[in-house]
């Protein structure tokens, strides 16, 4: 059932990515191009997903536990620390460079094959980096 | 479609982020655990012992593969304009992965669930992600890289 779940969930992530635009690196880009032709469409899709997970919030702070599991398993970190903060920018910096984020990246390999695996290739090797630094600091 | 901005698709977008909302959605009401990409792609990959069940994260991952697939099939080719070259994608995608798991999260973790459930966190996040990717691109264009 849970797997079930984690496929449909991606499958239908996947498609309201490629029907969002958001799949195309050229209009992400544009949206980031604050001072210059301004593609505002990335705050429609933003726009449309929040909606529908304030309501997923809703609901879910009046479940006793989710449908297929025994329980929420849930981020209850709070810190606004260095870690996310260093994170965030780097990740922003990336993001301006190729125009995607993980996401869209990850779906692209079925739709523009050579592009998104050169830079999903590129995403892992960064994040086993991370994976190899953060384990030496632990 | 939209006054002033030729190149908008806002309909698209709203449609589509709906959809991104309902898979979020499918996730943490099924399998109470929060649809970010960054996260699950580390731990289907296995960089990351987090306590997400490697089969949901590894199927999450395949889903999103099928369901552009799907799209591409049913309702027409994804459009798509790649950065010219190897660097943009090489470069963009290193700072990308090790700032997504420095951060805890990308676009989808912090800036749709996180900020949907107004942790504090997740908005410092996106705030900072936005900047400095509206700065990238700024100076990226200032300095004629354009693309």
């Amino acid at each position: 059932m849970r797997a079930f779940l984690a496929l449909l969930s991606g499958a239908i992530f996947g498609f309201g990515l490629a029907l969002s635009g958001m799949m195309n690196p050229s209009r992400v880009r544009g949206f980031l191009d604050l001072f210059g032709e301004w593609d505002p469409t990335l705050a429609f899709v933003m726009g449309g997903a929040m909606l529908v997970m304030a309501l997923a919030w809703f609901v879910q702070a009046r479940m006793a536990a989710p449908i297929a599991e025994a329980e929420f398993h849930l981020p209850g970190t709070r810190a606004i620390d260095r870690r996310l903060l260093g994170g965030a920018a780097l990740f922003g910096i990336g993001w301006g460079l190729a125009g995607l984020c993980p996401g869209p990246a990850i779906a692209s390999l079925g739709t523009a094959f050579r592009p998104a695996l050169i830079f999903v290739a590129a995403m892992l090797a960064g994040m086993a980096v991370f994976a190899l630094l953060d384990r030496k600091r632990a | 479609m939209l006054p002033g901005f030729p190149e908008a698709a806002p309909l698209e977008g709203f449609v589509g982020g709906l959809l991104i909302g309902l898979a979020a959605l499918v996730m943490l009401l099924g399998t109470g655990r929060i649809a970010g990409v960054s996260g699950m792609l580390s731990r289907a990959v296995l960089l990351n012992r987090s306590g997400t069940p490697w089969l949901v994260a590894a199927l999450f991952v395949v889903g999103l593969v099928v369901g552009s697939v799907v799209f591409a099939q049913t309702v027409g080719p994804v459009e798509a304009d790649f950065p010219p070259g190897w660097g943009w994608l090489v470069a963009g995608g290193l700072v990308v992965g090790f700032g997504t798991r420095l951060g805890s999260g990308c676009t989808s973790g912090h800036g749709v669930c996180g900020m949907s459930r107004l942790s504090k966190r997740s908005i410092v996040a996106t705030l900072t992600f936005m900047a400095t990717g509206f700065a990238t691109v700024a100076i990226v264009n200032a300095a004629g890289g354009a693309w």
